[in-house]
């Protein structure tokens, strides 16, 4: 909790690009957010999701509530509080066989944060977002009432909560149901793919046999090189063929300080993007791989953020559609790295059919996520970025956003009205805001 | 062990409770809300060993100390351990404009916890003996500016607890003081943490082992050791002159 010249207090999402704010904490969910605008959980969210709006300090953190009030052994059904983080799930439920039915890139976030983004993970392709798999949610809503929903009771509510980052109101419990794995190793494969169009090929025809899939790009290549990268594939490995043993907690390093502003340029991006590609040897590998290594790369070094140093970055992540046909996700990278975009870290996912989420991310077609230093330029490569999605249809995760304009957001977005429409029901007022949705959606301060 | 845990609802209670039942210790729950309690024993259960129950048990009320310990000895057939984690905390600020508050809190603290833990204490040696683990405070160490009334407080129950261990230690009572230096809990939330600011989960730990061995003192975490240390060692004028 940095403090700024004037001492007004500051908070940051993961991109550390701070505004005004401050966290209040409570195990009591139904106290705290009385009268809040806003909840938080972990503060994964890249850019000012979890931040409160201009003219207000408080968010309600809800980390400290985080007790598991259910677990059916039969049908996987668990009820828990809002800031049960899934590091603690995984922690507790893995060796006894059980998992998340959708995982983000990190363990680091709460069922509250899980919930209000919607989140996807590499199953996307199989078992779509995780507010698929809640059965019910307990909210507190603008009006200052608390009340159950879910996809059969205030149906409405409940799928405009599912991706609506917290603004239709408090979550104070979250019940979803666990799936169960046969052990908890990964049967794993990665390989080295030599382009972009490969890379989508490979993806594509992964997806009926590997229920989880990623990529790495390196961002820093062009020519014939523009978006090679490694592909990564995994399922739960039988019990018949993983270690009897259950897997290790991993030790995880930490960034200790703020790297200085010229540690990331253009050339120490582009060197780390070529050692991990080169030394990705041989190109083909396959074995049995610990679920952390798996899932949560990142998880690895603690405050991996620093290395960004004081500037901050943020994360742009689109979703091409199908629709804009073979060779979009091509045109997109040419794009990005005829404006000099060079990203640390690029992610690309396959994504299936969109959810019921009225607001949430995913829709068919291909998802590319780029980590970008915030420098002067990075408004107009957002811009940039942003007219080609919304030429080809595509849209951008707001769980990341921290740059796009409200009329770019419009334009990608035919649902904002519907979601609008029921927000406003429960909230007349817009009592429930973000710094993200007043900078978005046009909130009032 | 069967433990009979005053304080499982929040805080290092609540991660210390979660480690015993993680490793398959039964614990009866104690607290001042019964519905609350409900919740963290739902949370334990399916943690690891599921508690054997729980019963009312306020420190601003002594009346319900011998109830709630009836309750526990009997669910558990008898106890092996008594753990208080519950305590109060108020800023000097706060307790100095608020007389009524400072005496409030002086005796849930000192007072009723001592009078919590002479009930408990019977009750374990009666038993043959056991542990009881009773969390005070860094805050007790010295007279300090910050925290005089709410260190008074700890500063009592530390000195109760060391007499106890001297004198029952022979009929088999081990009594384990916990020192905690600052921790991020909801008593702490809203002020600024210093360095070396722990969290619950590693205290936890720490005192789960400090328990299986009967230690009398313990600091968690770890290097608040050191820093009281040097704290303890410094002259008056000293203490008079800064802040901390
Ligand atoms: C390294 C990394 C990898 C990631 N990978 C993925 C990925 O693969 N897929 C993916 O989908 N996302 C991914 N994310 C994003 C992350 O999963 C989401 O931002 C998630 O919402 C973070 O959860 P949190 O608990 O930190 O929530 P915060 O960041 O604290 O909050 C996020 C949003 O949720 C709202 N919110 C939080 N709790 C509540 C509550 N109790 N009630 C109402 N609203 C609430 C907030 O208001 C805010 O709008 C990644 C993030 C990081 C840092
Ligand atoms: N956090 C620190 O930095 C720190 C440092 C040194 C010492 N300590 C001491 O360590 C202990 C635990 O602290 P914490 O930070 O974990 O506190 P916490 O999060 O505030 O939890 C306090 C616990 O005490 C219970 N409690 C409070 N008053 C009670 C009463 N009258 N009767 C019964 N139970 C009562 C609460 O129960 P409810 O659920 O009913 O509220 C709660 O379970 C306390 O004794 C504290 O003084 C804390």
């Amino acid at each position: 909790m940095a403090a700024s010249s004037n001492n007004v207090p500051t908070l940051s999402g993961w991109g550390r690009l701070a505004r005004p704010g401050r966290e209040v904490l409570s195990e009591d969910l139904e106290r705290l957010t009385e009268g809040k605008v806003l909840s938080r959980g972990l503060g994964r969210a890249y850019g000012d999701s979890a931040l409160p709006p201009p003219g207000e300090l408080d968010v309600a953190t809800t980390v400290l509530a985080d007790r598991i009030l259910s677990f059916d052994r039969d049908t996987g059904l668990l009820r828990a509080e809002a800031g049960l983080s899934l590091a603690e799930l995984n922690r507790l439920y893995l060796a006894k066989g059980w998992f998340t039915p959708v995982s983000p890139g990190t363990q680091f976030v709460t069922l509250g944060g899980m919930v209000a983004a919607d989140v996807h993970g590499k199953n996307h392709h199989v078992e779509g977002c995780f507010g698929a798999h809640v059965t019910r949610l307990r909210m507190r809503v603008a009006d200052g009432r608390i009340l159950e929903c879910g996809p059969e009771e205030e149906a409405e509510l409940f799928w405009a909560t599912v991706g609506g980052m917290g603004l239709t109101g408090h979550i104070l419990e979250v019940e979803f149901r666990m799936k169960r794995v046969p052990s908890p190793w990964i049967q794993g494969e990665s390989m080295r793919v030599a382009d972009i169009d490969e890379f989508i090929a490979r993806l594509k025809e992964s997806g009926p046999d590997w229920p989880m899939t990623m990529g790495w790009i390196d961002c820093a290549s062009r020519g014939a090189r523009l978006g090679r990268g490694i592909l990564y594939r995994g399922r739960w490995a039988e019990a018949a063929s993983a270690p009897a043993e259950p897997p290790k907690r991993k030790r995880r390093k930490t960034v200790p300080f703020d790297f200085p502003g010229f540690a990331l340029n253009r050339l120490s991006i582009r060197a780390f993007n070529e050692a991990i590609y080169r030394t990705h040897v041989p190109a083909f590998k396959s074995g049995i791989l610990h679920p952390e290594e798996f899932f949560y790369p990142l998880d690895k070094i603690h405050h991996w953020n620093r290395i960004y140093g004081r500037r901050g970055f943020t994360q742009y992540q689109c979703v091409l559609p199908e629709s804009a046909g073979h060779g979009a996700a091509r045109r997109f990278l040419e794009l990005l790295t005829s404006r000099g975009g060079a990203s640390f870290l690029c992610v690309i996912k396959d994504c299936a059919a969109e959810g019921q989420g009225m607001l949430s991310f995913p829709m068919p077609g291909i998802s590319i996520a780029l980590d970008i230093p915030v420098d002067r330029g990075t408004q107009e490569l957002v811009d940039v970025l942003n007219r080609d999605v919304i030429d080809m249809g595509g849209r951008i995760y707001l769980a990341k956003d921290a740059f796009t304009r409200p009329e770019d957001f419009r334009a990608m977005e035919p649902r904002l009205d519907r979601w609008m429409e029921v927000r406003r029901r429960w909230d007349p007022e817009l009592r429930l805001r973000s710094a993200q949705s007043v900078r978005i959606f046009g909130d009032p301060t | 062990m069967r433990v009979a845990f005053l304080g499982a609802t929040k805080g290092m209670g609540r991660a210390l409770a979660r480690v015993l039942a993680e490793r398959g210790d039964r614990l009866f729950l104690l607290g001042r809300d019964v519905e609350d309690m409900e919740r963290s024993a739902a949370d334990l259960a399916a943690r690891g060993e599921a508690p054997a129950g729980s019963a009312a048990c306020d420190l601003a009320r002594p009346e319900t100390f011998e109830p709630a310990l009836d309750a526990a000895t009997a669910a558990l057939g008898g106890l092996d351990a008594v753990v208080v984690t519950a305590g109060q905390f108020a800023t000097q600020e706060e307790l100095e404009q608020d007389v009524e508050r400072a005496r409030e809190l002086l005796t849930v603290n000192f007072a009723n916890t001592v009078a919590f833990c002479e009930r408990a204490r019977a009750r374990l040696l009666a038993g043959g003996g056991g542990t009881l683990c009773v969390f005070s405070s860094v805050a007790g160490e010295r007279g300090r500016k910050p925290v005089v009334l709410y260190g008074a407080s700890k500063a009592g129950l530390s000195a109760y607890l060391e007499g106890l261990d001297h004198r029952f230690h022979a009929q088999g009572l081990r009594t384990v003081c916990v020192k905690p230096g600052f921790v991020k809990t909801g008593m702490t939330a809203g002020l600024k943490p210093p360095p070396f600011a722990g969290e619950p989960e590693q205290v936890a730990r720490i005192v789960a082992r400090a328990m299986d061995r009967g230690k009398p003192v313990v600091y968690a975490p770890g290097p608040w050791a050191l820093v009281m240390l040097v704290i303890r060692s410094l002259p008056r004028f000293v203490m008079r002159r800064i802040g901390f």
